[in-house]
C-alpha cells in the first residue's frame, strides 16, 4: 500500500476539500508522513498554518495525486517536519512567525520573513503588538583564518528584486552562501482573508508579476474546485494559450539575461527584441502585455478576437530563435562559463521537489501539466525536456527546448480553440468549502489552497510559488564555485523574490 | 558568429521613434526642477532602480526600456549600479516595511540634486496591497516623490513618456 493510501486509512476526519482530500491526522501519522518525505515516498509541496492547526500537502509524483494532512495543535505546538526533512525548515519558520504555532524540535528557531518591522507578531494568528525597530539576524557561521564575508543586498546593482546574500569565501571560492529573504513581504495571505473573490484574484495575480497568468490560473482552479464549478472549455484553452505565451516571454528573457551575465550581450539584445515581440502579441490579443487580470475565477476576462497576432508572433520567434540557439551552442567562450557552473545535485533537486528548469535541468521529470494535469494539456501534444547535468547550461537548454514546445502548443491551441462562452458566474459556495490546485508556471509548479466563507469571499488562502523550493538549492549549487559566477547561477535559477516573500 | 554580427551591423536599427513627453508628467514636474540643476546635469541623468516591494511586474517593463526597441540611453538616461552614481531614484512597489529602511538609506546615499520617480500603481498608494500590515503605503510615505508614473505595470512607452518629461524639464 502506498504511503498516501496508508495515511488516508488512518484519517481521524476527512474535510470537504476538492479535488484532492484533506485529512485530519494524529501526531503519530504526522510524524509518519515526515519520515515518508525523508524516505522519498512522497514530495513536500506545501506546509502552512492557521490558528490552531497546521497543514502539509504531499505529492505522490508517480500518480500526481495530492494529499493534504492537517494536525490540530491544541497546545500551540506541532512536531517539526524540518527536523527530519530539511525542505520543510523555512516553511516551519514561517508558520511559527506568521501563525504563532511552534514546530517542536525544529533545528532553526530564527525568524524568516518577519524582520521585526511590522509592529505586530503572528499576523495570520493572534496579531499581537510587537516592537518594530528591526532585529539583528544571526547568520550561520563559517570559520577559519582565510575566510572573509561578502554581504550583498537587499538593494542589488541591477534592476532586480531585493534580497540579501551573505557569502563566506576563501579567496575566490564560495565556502558558504546564506540567503536572507522576506524583504518584499506584502502580507498577501492576510489581505486574502475576507477579500471578495474578484479582489482576491487580483491580488493572486500580483504574487509574482512574471508568473501572473500561472498564479491567476492556480487561484481560479482552487476557487472553482471549492465552488464546485468548471470553467467553459474555451476559457481553459485560452488560459493555456496565455500561460504558454507567458512561458515563452519569460524563457526568452532569461536566456538573454543568463548570457548577458556571462558578458555575451548580443544574446540579450536579440532575445530582448523577441521578448518584446511576444509581449506585444499578448497586448494585441488580450489587451495587456503581461496578461494581468485576464484569467479570473469562472473563466477568462478577455476573449481572443483575432488569432493572427499570436500566429505571427510564433512565426517571428521561429524565424530568429534557432539561429540564436546555434550561436549559444557554438560560442566556446560562453559555454566555458555555463557548462559545469553551479551544478545542482539531482538528489537535492528530487528531495526539495524542485520544479521547472531547476528540477528538469537536474533529472527531475515532474511537470504538473502532465501530472496531476489539467485541461487542455490532456489533449495537447508536448514533450517535457529533461537534462541530467544540473549546471547553468542544462537550465539554459531546458528553457530553449521549452520555448519550442510552447510554440508548438500555441499553434495547437490556435488550431483547436473550442467555441462557446468564456466565463461562468462563480457561486458563493458553501461556507468552509475548500479547493486546492497545482499549476505549472514558467518556473515550475505552484500550489494554491483556498477556503471560501460562503458569502462570496475568501476565508483563508495559501499560495506557494515554485521559488519556495528552489531558493534553498542555490545555497547548495554555488558551493565551491567562484564568487564571480554567482550572478550567472542566480540568473539561471531566476527565483522570484516576491513569489517567495508573499 | 561573425556572420551574425555583420548582419546585425548592416541591418536598419530596430529602435522605434520616441513618444512625446507626457503632459501630466510635465505639469507635475513643473514644480520641482530648478534652473541650477538643469545647468549642472543637462539632459544626462543616471537612474538607480529600487524595488521596494513590487511584484516584479514593473521591473520587467523597466528592463524593457534597455532593449533595442526602446533604447533608453539615446535620451541620455541610463541605469547605474549604485545610488552614489545616480541623479534619479526610480522606486517601485508599495514600500514594504521590511524595505523601508533600505529605501531611506539608498535615498540618503544619492547625491543632491536628486529626483525620485515612483513607478506603478502600488508605488502611489499601495495599489492592491493597500491596507496591509506589512507596507508603508506608497513611496510618498517614505521619501519625497517628484514624478509618478501610473500603470500596473506601466508600459515601456508610458515609462518613456514620463522620463522624457523629466529630461525635457531638466534640460
Amino acid at each position: 500500500m502506498s504511503l498516501r493510501a496508508a495515511l488516508f486509512d488512518q484519517a481521524l476526519r476527512v474535510e470537504p476539500q476538492k479535488p484532492w482530500p484533506r485529512i485530519v491526522v494524529d501526531e503519530e501519522n504526522w510524524a509518519r508522513a515526515a519520515f515518508g518525505l525523508h524516505a522519498g515516498d512522497v514530495t513536500l509541496t506545501a506546509l502552512w498554518g492557521e490558528p490552531g492547526r497546521v497543514h502539509m500537502a504531499l505529492l505522490e509524483e508517480a500518480t500526481g495525486e495530492i494529499l493534504v494532512l492537517t494536525l490540530d495543535c491544541p497546545n500551540g505546538t506541532f512536531p517539526s517536519v524540518g527536523a527530519t526533512h530539511a525542505p520543510a525548515l523555512r516553511l516551519e519558520r514561517t508558520v511559527r512567525e506568521m501563525v504563532g504555532l511552534v514546530p517542536e524540535g525544529c533545528p532553526d528557531d530564527r525568524p524568516w520573513l518577519d524582520h521585526s518591522r511590522w509592529g505586530l507578531a503572528h499576523p495570520l494568528g493572534d496579531a499581537t503588538p510587537a516592537p518594530a525597530e528591526g532585529a539583528p539576524y544571526p547568520f550561520l557561521p563559517a570559520e577559519g583564518p582565510p575566510m572573509h564575508q561578502i554581504p550583498v543586498g537587499p538593494v542589488h546593482a541591477g534592476i532586480i528584486e531585493p534580497g540579501h546574500f551573505r557569502f563566506t569565501a576563501n579567496g575566490e571560492t564560495v565556502v558558504r552562501l546564506e540567503e536572507r529573504l522576506g524583504w518584499v513581504h506584502k502580507g498577501i495571505e492576510r489581505l486574502m482573508i475576507g477579500a471578495e473573490i474578484e479582489r482576491a484574484a487580483r491580488i493572486a495575480g500580483r504574487v509574482s508579476g512574471d508568473s501572473t497568468v500561472a498564479h491567476s490560473i492556480g487561484f481560479a482552479h482552487a476557487v472553482e474546485a471549492a465552488a464546485g464549478i468548471e470553467p467553459p472549455r474555451r476559457a481553459a484553452w485560452l488560459r493555456a494559450l496565455m500561460a504558454e505565451i507567458e512561458r515563452v516571454a519569460n524563457h526568452l528573457g532569461d536566456v538573454g539575461a543568463v548570457c548577458n551575465d556571462a558578458a555575451f550581450s548580443v544574446m540579450l539584445s536579440q532575445c530582448g527584441q523577441l521578448r518584446e515581440r511576444v509581449l506585444r502579441a499578448a497586448d494585441t490579443a488580450f489587451g495587456h502585455r503581461l496578461m494581468m487580470d485576464r484569467v479570473v475565477p469562472g473563466g477568462v476576462a478577455a476573449d481572443l478576437a483575432d488569432p493572427w497576432p499570436v500566429a505571427e508572433m510564433v512565426a517571428a520567434v521561429r524565424a530568429v530563435f534557432p539561429r540564436l540557439v546555434t550561436l549559444y551552442d557554438t560560442t566556446a567562450s560562453l559555454q566555458n562559463r555555463t557548462v559545469t557552473t553551479g551544478r545542482l545535485d539531482p538528489a537535492l533537486a528530487k528531495r526539495w521537489g524542485a520544479g521547472g528548469h531547476v528540477g528538469r535541468g537536474a533529472g527531475r521529470r515532474f511537470d504538473s501539466r502532465r501530472l496531476p494535469g489539467y485541461p487542455p494539456y490532456d489533449v495537447l501534444r508536448f514533450d517535457v525536456p529533461v537534462r541530467e547535468e544540473g549546471d547553468v547550461d542544462a537550465r539554459v537548454w531546458i528553457r530553449i527546448l521549452e520555448i519550442g514546445e510552447s510554440l508548438k502548443m500555441i499553434e495547437q491551441i490556435l488550431a483547436g480553440l473550442p467555441t462557446g462562452p468564456i466565463r461562468v458566474e462563480v457561486p458563493a459556495g458553501a461556507a468552509g468549502a475548500e479547493g486546492v490546485a497545482m499549476v505549472e508556471a514558467f518556473r515550475g509548479d505552484t500550489f494554491v489552497w483556498v477556503r471560501l466563507d460562503g458569502a462570496g469571499r475568501i476565508a483563508r488562502a495559501h499560495l506557494r510559488d515554485a521559488s519556495v523550493f528552489q531558493w534553498p538549492l542555490i545555497e547548495a549549487a554555488i558551493a565551491y564555485n567562484i564568487v564571480a559566477d554567482f550572478p550567472l547561477l542566480n540568473k539561471s535559477f531566476n527565483c522570484s523574490y516576491s513569489g517567495h516573500d508573499l | 558568429m561573425p556572420k551574425f554580427l555583420i548582419e546585425s551591423l548592416l541591418r536598419r536599427a530596430r529602435t522605434e521613434p520616441a513618444p512625446p513627453a507626457d503632459e501630466t508628467a510635465l505639469t507635475e514636474l513643473g514644480r520641482c526642477l530648478d534652473a541650477a540643476a538643469h545647468r549642472r546635469l543637462g539632459r544626462s541623468l543616471a537612474i538607480r532602480e529600487v524595488d521596494a516591494g513590487s511584484c516584479n511586474g514593473c521591473e520587467l517593463e523597466i528592463h524593457a526600456l534597455n532593449n533595442a526597441i526602446y533604447d533608453l540611453e539615446r535620451f541620455g538616461l541610463k541605469f547605474v549600479a549604485s545610488p552614489r552614481h545616480a541623479d534619479v531614484l526610480m522606486v517601485t512597489g508599495p514600500v514594504t516595511l521590511n524595505m523601508r529602511e533600505a529605501l531611506i538609506r539608498t535615498h540618503a546615499a544619492t547625491p543632491d540634486p536628486k529626483w525620485v520617480v515612483a513607478v506603478g500603481d502600488c508605488a502611489i498608494d499601495g495599489g492592491v496591497f493597500a491596507g496591509s500590515y506589512a507596507i508603508a503605503g506608497g513611496v510618498d510615505a517614505v521619501v519625497p516623490v517628484d514624478l509618478h508614473i501610473r500603470g500596473c505595470p506601466p508600459s515601456p512607452t508610458a515609462l518613456l513618456e514620463g522620463l522624457i518629461a523629466l529630461v525635457d524639464k531638466s534640460a
